[in-house]
């Protein structure tokens, strides 16, 4: 350990050196790193300009000089001024004087863009302004967490029952088809599903032997076991765990992309959308200041379905009745084409009688579909129907305790029905909403739909105004408990204390350099963390200078320095590894907040034991090291 | 620097005393009142608005209930024209539109009212934030003391522990005392109190053993009162310097981190006191003499000489 001491230290081991001096590669190193520190964190003191961004949806297209000068003549117009301008490749930048002017500005560019009829999607953005000469180091600033740049964050829970249920009918549907198939009889008509199994019902033995034969050669999602139902030979298949999961993770990763189509469509400009743990999933976004709007696309679970108007001679069986217009409309059960097959949807504006409609494109499965539908059924009528889950949330006892349940309540609407004038084909319109909804049914067809429905668990929405105050307090804190330490130790301990001081500067700059680096978002627990840092980084110079000054009493000067450094290692070791443990439970266990305040920490530790052993001893090194001493002040 | 030469032992009786009473209070208020958890634990909708002038806190009650939320709790928060919010969980509503209600009605009876920040956490995430704090300051609380064990033996170790515990609990103790919030912030104050206090800790207790070793004479009362005197100027800077930054966290950091500053403080105080009143203490109860660190310490006389 000593050993180790020595090399880490840099005492001197020989008689060549001088006492306390430092070899020239160890100043260098300690003067390399402090500047990469330097470049590192600089960033961080460039205010971003607030910006609009531009982007266009259609992936081929390139963002033209027409984009950029009707935006900006809008933009002039409306009395904006326009800072600067910049394209890249599919995005335009431009940059504007403060958050008013962003968003008054946001409202102007879409207007003006929105009446060339193609699509594009208008962000707020915060614009890097570090200086060209930094960003060649890849120095950037740190981002902000939502409590600092304001903005919405969601917690969405997955109803995975919904999903499993869901699947389990599609099963239901191909295990009665196989079973046909193979002309094995069941008993019929009763519900085979009971949450993740299914049981069937066979009149004797040997059937139910023989379809377990088939099922088994068909299926492996299932475990199968040969058990009575309702008193009869029957099956029970029992969906297995690995199922269960893929299930679930399909859900996830289903509603995943569906959740950054819509967020891409809200116009955020650095959303974080991600899963966590086994069925929620993280929604972040910055700068968004309406909740209730964002809340309102995101979790909208809402679909089309394209419907022939049933003839008055088919089975009641296999239709639906649903009321339109103040009548009743009779509609087959079965789909023509959902909402899934849709692969653009654009609001717009009939051009005769200026009301909302939805044009859509169906993919090829979808366009074969549609047209020989409607090729057949010429001057019939057809229905559209808007199909929406709308979460709702109930108490049930579960094993005396109380538990919060949600499900979803299935709404359809017929929202048009109109007769078929010629076979459609990949291309049409739907009339008969009201703008709002016709915009969001857009918007919804073009993210694609959920895979299963999902409910908002937890929601922090951070204004802009707050936001900023938190910035502004969190950095007066370090700006003044900083000072405050500062001059204590200069009081204190004076030239020591003055070393202190610079290990103490360096260290808040590593600091900010790595947590730069690492790409570590800054939020209002992490600043308490460097505060906190701050005033703790301290400890190891005093634990140095008043061993030293304990060493004086036996010790010559030099010696003195030397055992005082040495000696006070283990104990700054010791005393920091604990502290550090902490951070590293909080990181590991922590969530949001804690999380940001533990990576400060945990950083913390780090470059302040770098900066009080080896950055304090070469400042003390230069000054003392090498001359004969008579007195040491500490 | 100064040279202290304070008998700190003399007072141990009284100071145990103090403990003991200070910690039977923290205990009884924990198990009869418990901790005043804030949002993140319990669950429900918080909503904070700033309107343009003052505004009292009983009229914006009034007007809820008029509408129909009768069991919302409406506070001035930090200033007389800030509010805040409360609304717990309630089943048969839509849970997450509930803030957005609340902000409505209120934008409706005052156009230039402002939202601050809208929180709503689900009654299931609350229940599971609380089991995994919960778990954290165990897990904390475990692996530091699994450390105390592999650094210190015996009855050093014993007096760390102790010294830990009491810190946790007082700090806990004193917010359900004084009613403060709990929240994610204040858990995240009291486990960095965890390695504080235990920092505090370890420099008395090496310090006690390495002087063991190098006074050949004098009663173990002697060389803890010796030990914690040479140690004393560094505690005290540390402690102040750490005070100094969290006064500024306290006074200019703003209502959000008040809670984490206040916990920090008590900690820094407690961790303090108890490294000198509580684990050097301990090592008196117990009866630590020479001879308790002579045969074990003999191999590793090198590395512990801090």
């Amino acid at each position: 350990m000593s050993s180790m001491a020595e090399r880490l230290l840099g005492m001197s081991s020989g008689p060549a050196r001088a006492p306390n001096s430092y070899p020239m590669w160890r100043y260098l190193m300690i003067l390399g790193i402090v500047t990469l520190g330097v470049i590192y964190a600089l960033p961080n003191l460039f205010q971003p300009d607030y910006a609009l961004q531009i982007r266009s949806d259609s992936a081929d297209e390139a963002m033209t000089p027409m984009v950029l000068s009707t935006a900006t003549a809008a933009l002039t117009e409306a009395g904006i001024a326009i800072r600067a301008t910049e394209t890249n490749e599919r995005n335009l930048i431009i940059r504007v004087n403060s958050d008013v002017d962003q968003l008054r500005g946001r409202e102007v560019v879409q207007t003006a863009l929105a009446a060339t009829g193609e699509d594009y999607v208008v962000a707020l953005n915060l614009a890097s302004t570090t200086p060209a000469w930094l960003q060649a180091f890849g120095a950037k600033p740190m981002s902000y967490g939502l409590d600092l740049s304001g903005g919405v964050h969601f917690l969405l829970e997955v109803d995975m029952d919904k999903a499993i249920a869901d699947r389990m009918a599609t099963e239901e549907d191909n295990l009665r088809r196989i079973l046909r198939e193979n002309r094995l009889r069941y008993v019929p008509s009763r519900d085979w599903v009971d949450g993740k199994r299914i049981d069937i019902a066979f009149y004797d033995e040997a059937v139910r032997d023989e379809a377990r034969t088939v099922i088994e050669k068909e299926y492996e999602e299932f475990r199968i076991q040969a058990r009575d139902v309702d008193g009869r030979p029957g099956l029970w298949l029992t969906l297995t765990e690995l199922r269960v999961r893929e299930i679930e993770k399909y859900a996830v990763s289903q509603n995943l992309q569906s959740l950054r189509n819509r967020v891409d469509e809200l116009g955020v400009s650095e959303p974080l959308v991600q899963s966590l743990g086994r069925s929620r999933i993280v929604v972040d976004l910055p700068g968004v200041q309406d909740s209730a709007d964002a809340k309102r696309i995101l979790n909208k679970f809402a679909n089309l379905e394209f419907r022939l108007v049933a003839r008055p001679d088919a089975r009641p069986s296999e239709t639906e009745i649903f009321p339109y217009e103040g009548r009743d409309i009779v509609l087959e059960r079965r789909n023509i084409v959902t909402g899934d097959r849709v692969t653009n949807a654009l609001q717009e504006y009939d051009p005769d009688t200026g009301t909302p409609q939805v044009s859509i494109n169906l993919d090829g499965v979808g366009g074969d579909r549609m047209h020989d539908v409607t090729r057949d059924n010429v001057g019939n009528d057809m229905a559209i129907l808007f199909k929406e889950l709308r979460p709702r949330t109930r108490i049930v006892i579960e094993d005396g305790v109380e538990v919060v349940k949600h499900f979803s309540v299935e709404e359809k609407r017929l929202i048009n029905v109109a007769t078929i004038r010629s076979a459609l084909g990949y291309r049409f319109r739907i009339t008969g909403l009201g703008l709002g909804e016709a915009r969001d049914l857009a918007l919804l067809l073009r993210a694609g739909a959920l895979a299963a429905p999902m409910y908002i668990v937890e929601e922090r929405t951070v204004g802009a105004s707050l936001g900023a105050e938190n910035i502004d307090q969190g950095m007066r804190s370090i700006v003044i408990g900083f000072s405050l330490v500062l001059v204590f130790m200069m009081v204190y301990y004076k030239g020591f204390g003055l070393a202190a001081n610079v290990a103490l500067t360096v260290n808040l700059v590593l600091l900010i350099a790595v947590m730069s680096v690492l790409g570590a978002t800054l939020t209002l627990p992490g600043i308490a963390g460097i505060v906190l840092t701050v005033g703790m980084a301290v400890d190891a110079n005093v634990l140095i200078f008043s061993r030293i000054k304990e060493e004086l009493a036996e010790r010559s000067p030099q010696a003195a320095i030397e055992a005082g450094f040495d000696r006070a290692f283990l104990t700054i070791l010791d005393a920091n590894v604990t502290t550090f443990f902490v951070a590293i439970i909080l990181l590991a266990i922590g969530t949001g907040p804690v999380k940001g305040f533990a990576i400060t920490l945990a950083i913390g530790i780090v470059t302040s034991m770098f900066t009080a052993i080896l950055g304090t001893r070469a400042i003390v090194n230069l000054v003392y090291g090498g001359r004969s001493l008579k007195k040491l002040v500490i | 620097m100064k040279t202290f030469n304070f008998d700190f032992m003399r007072w141990r009786l009284a100071a145990s005393m103090g403990s003991g009473v200070a910690l039977l209070v923290s205990v009884v208020t924990l198990a009869f009142a418990g901790l005043n958890f804030g949002l993140d634990f319990t669950g429900g909708t918080l909503v904070e608005v700033g309107y343009p002038k003052t505004v009292v806190a009983n009229d914006v009650r009034v007007q809820l209930e008029n509408a129909g939320f009768n069991n919302a709790v409406v506070q001035n928060f930090g200033t007389d024209t800030d509010l805040l919010i409360r609304v717990p969980s309630r089943p048969e509503v839509d849970q997450a539109t509930l803030g957005d209600q609340i902000q409505a009605l209120l934008r409706e009876a005052e156009p230039e009212m402002e939202v601050r920040r809208s929180e709503f956490v689900g009654p299931a995430v609350g229940a599971e934030l609380r089991e995994t704090a919960g778990l954290a300051m165990l897990v904390a609380l475990g692996a530091v003391m699994l450390y105390i064990m592999f650094r210190f033996t015996g009855k050093f170790s014993i007096g760390a522990v102790t010294a830990l515990i009491h810190d946790v609990i007082i700090t806990l103790g004193m917010f359900a005392i004084f009613r403060w919030t709990f929240d994610l912030a204040v858990l995240a104050a009291v486990l960095a109190v965890i390695g504080y206090s235990l920092n505090d800790t370890i420099v008395v207790s090496d310090r006690i053993r390495e002087n063991f070793r190098k006074m050949r004479r004098g009663g173990a009362m002697e060389v803890i009162n010796r030990s914690l005197n040479q140690t004393l100027g560094r505690t005290v800077v540390t402690s102040f310097t750490t005070l100094l930054v969290l006064l500024a966290l306290l006074i200019f950091g703003g209502e959000l981190i008040r809670g984490f500053a206040i916990a920090l403080i008590i900690g820094v105080f407690v961790g303090t006191y108890s490294s000198i009143y509580v684990a050097s203490n301990m090592l008196m109860v117990l009866g630590i003499r020479r001879e308790d660190l002579v045969v074990p310490e003999r191999e590793r006389l090198q590395d512990d000489v801090p």
